[in-house]
């Protein structure tokens, strides 16, 4: 591990590199790299500069504002707030997970399943095919999707429209692309029509088919160059998820599992309302992101990943065929028990498409989507805990309500905070082994980007004003003194500007 | 077959002045005839907003922007391969380039009405500024979809 480069002995005498923000991520990032004299790396920080307010925008409301307010936390996930705040009010209203109606339960699962499939469509189609498909060091004007669109059509279409179909599924659940209420206290505020039904099943099979092809195009260029896919960003680390009663890969909703590298169970079937007692959250001065842990393991043992890799590593099966079939190969390409690749976010990410795309068309053609059955009722209760398999990770959303039903206080931890250390970790890999002693240039520092992204960070939420995301790159002398910086502009343009 | 008018608004209503797109939507919801104009809102554009262009006559995207000098700025739009694409949100110059590639033809005519923005925190309302610079671009925006003509757009750049 890289711990050693957190920080720095003799700053004073080291240079500073800033790249600022980590482009291709949302929200506003910025890695540090302090050098010394001969560019050797003495410390790396991947700083995360707006993640606060969450809670505050919470306080003060009533509960059963939160489903579409907690939307606009997050303009990437939006669903994945939705429901997890309906999880979360629904035991403020007295209803338990087996209580909510099946139909209510299959209705959120189905447009889950449409978020986590357009959620990871646009990663991998727009966001990191590429720097796959042409090189992390290629030219700048190649590292887009126009230039997929252009050299690989098939490919950038279907990423596209990958994309188009898990939008058009949220929209038949919800009844708009965004801002939807489907999920309320209790359940679901509508149903699902046989024409919203039959209009989802015309394109399924095709999403079905782009999906297995897009399976076989990552674990066709991750083996092409297997030893580099393996080692680069790569850390060993725990991984936590939820999995279903029988352990198999799950979404919406389960208990809590954790493993080691090894693959040895940390925890199992844990009840996510009991969360506090297992994992616990460190501050560090210079970052306001916190870096969460497993108790029972410690702050500097407990960390772990979360997210597409930990899901499929943590599961014991698939209980779709295709991703099955997908899942049994990825796990048996690294001859060890658990994948430990960052770059392999990306191979789990496709086979978690694929379950989606099965998944929803199990769920079509199951009778109860159309039921009318949608809203359970209960008896109040002052605290309510929803946990979410999310895109990028766990989710939790915590509420506790005073007698107004006014929410008092929220707590949440977002799946890239459960990432934060491992991203902190594999940018430290990164410039430890990749960096040191090399002249600084943008391709070079695209490494850097390339291991932030794999995990697919959501840094802020929601915000892009048109020219409000420059990337600079700052080179500083031992005195302070600024000797080169690069500016990457919104528009792409990159210049040298006079130190 | 979708509406000749496609009014395109994008932003987060409660990241301050990031609501202006919209909050615009939401005037012309109850000010305008929306026979010819159909209304898409969602927090940013992204690739598969491509394909919302297709069969329209004319495209207007509403945004806020911290690059505008007066109150609002309308200006016509081309394809553009810019690097809007490395981000989770894209440009509309940058979504119109993906329409070309995918459609291989020339996008609708297309146009930016970009806001005068300011701030952008998390739970807050728009800045005071910010509601004058709303208030002239909701009146243009009437006039504008009052005339969905490409011409009397075209001369409206000129203008504004």
């Amino acid at each position: 591990m890289y711990e050693h480069l957190e920080t720095a002995e003799n700053q004073g005498n080291l240079k500073r590199v800033a790249v600022d923000p980590v482009s291709r991520v949302e929200g506003h990032g910025k890695v540090t790299l302090l050098l010394d004299a001969d560019n050797k790396v003495q410390q790396a920080r991947l700083h995360i500069v707006e993640f606060r307010g969450f809670e505050r925008f919470i306080q003060g409301r009533p509960y059963w504002e939160l489903p579409v307010l907690v939307q606009r936390l997050c303009g990437i996930c939006p669903v994945s707030h939705h429901l997890v705040a309906g999880k979360a009010i629904d035991q403020l209203v007295g209803v338990d997970p087996e209580n909510l109606p099946v139909t209510a339960d299959k209705l959120r699962r189905l447009v889950h399943f449409g978020q986590v499939m357009q959620s990871h469509a646009l990663h991998f189609f727009h966001l990191s095919s590429p720097d796959l498909l042409f090189g992390f060091e290629s030219d700048i004007s190649k590292r887009s999707v126009v230039a997929v669109l252009a050299e690989y059509p098939d490919i950038g279409l279907q990423g596209v429209k990958l994309r188009k179909y898990g939008q058009e599924v949220i929209r038949m659940v919800c009844g708009k692309r965004i801002h939807g209420t489907g999920a309320i206290a209790g359940g679901m505020n509508k149903s699902l029509s046989k024409a919203e039904r039959d209009y989802l099943l015309e394109d399924i099979d095709q999403m079905i088919e782009w999906s297995a092809g897009s399976v076989a195009l990552i674990k066709k260029v991750h083996c092409s160059n297997l030893p580099y896919y393996d080692e680069f960003a790569t850390i060993r680390t725990n991984y936590m998820g939820l999995t279903k009663p029988d352990g198999a890969l799950e979404l919406y909703h389960g208990g809590l599992r954790a493993k080691n590298a090894n693959g040895e169970t940390i925890m199992d079937h844990i009840d996510y309302c009991k969360y506090n007692d297992y994992i616990h959250e460190e501050v560090r001065s210079w970052t306001y992101m916190k870096f969460p842990y497993l108790l029972s393991l410690g702050q500097e043992q407990g960390w772990y990943r979360v997210g597409p890799l930990a899901r499929v590593n943590n599961c014991d099966y698939i209980d779709t065929p295709l991703a099955e079939a997908a899942r049994i190969e990825f796990k048996a390409h690294s001859g060890e028990a658990m994948v430990h690749s960052t770059l392999a976010f990306h191979w789990a990410r496709l086979i978690e498409v694929l379950h989606c795309a099965e998944s929803i068309k199990q769920l079509l053609h199951d009778p109860d989507i159309m039921g009318q059955d949608l809203v359970a009722q209960g008896e109040k209760r002052y605290e309510g805990i929803g946990v979410i398999e999310a895109p990028r990770g766990t989710l939790f959303h915590h509420y506790q309500v005073d007698e107004n039903d006014i929410v008092t206080k929220a707590n949440l931890i977002v799946s890239t905070t459960s990432n934060n250390m491992a991203m902190n970790e594999s940018v430290r890999q990164v410039a430890a082994e990749y960096l040191s002693g090399r002249e600084l240039t943008e391709p070079l520092l695209n490494n850097l980007e390339v291991a932030i992204r794999a995990y697919d960070p959501c840094l802020s939420c929601a915000t892009h004003a048109v020219g409000k995301m420059p990337l600079q790159l700052e080179l500083v002398d031992a005195e302070g003194k600024l000797i080169d910086k690069l500016v990457k502009h919104s528009d792409g343009q990159i210049e040298r500007e006079d130190a | 077959m979708p509406k000749p008018v496609l009014l395109f608004g994008y932003g987060n209503l409660s990241r301050g002045d990031d609501a202006l797109g919209p909050l615009l939507l939401e005037y012309v919801e109850s000010h305008c005839s929306l026979d010819m104009i159909e209304i898409l809102s969602d927090f940013q554009l992204q690739i598969e907003h491509a394909l919302d262009l297709e069969n329209r006559r004319l495209v207007l995207f509403v945004d806020a922007s911290v690059a505008c000098i007066d109150a609002f700025d309308f200006t016509e739009l081309e394809p553009a391969r810019d690097k809007s694409y490395t981000t989770h949100a894209m440009s509309p110059a940058a979504v119109l380039d993906v329409y070309q590639s995918i459609q291989k033809q020339t996008p609708p005519p297309s146009f930016l009405l970009s806001i005068k923005a300011e701030k952008f925190e998390l739970g807050d309302g728009l800045s005071a500024n910010t509601e004058t610079n709303l208030a002239k671009a909701c009146a243009f925006a009437e006039r504008l979809l009052s005339n969905p003509d490409l011409d009397f757009w075209l001369k409206q750049t000129e203008q504004a």
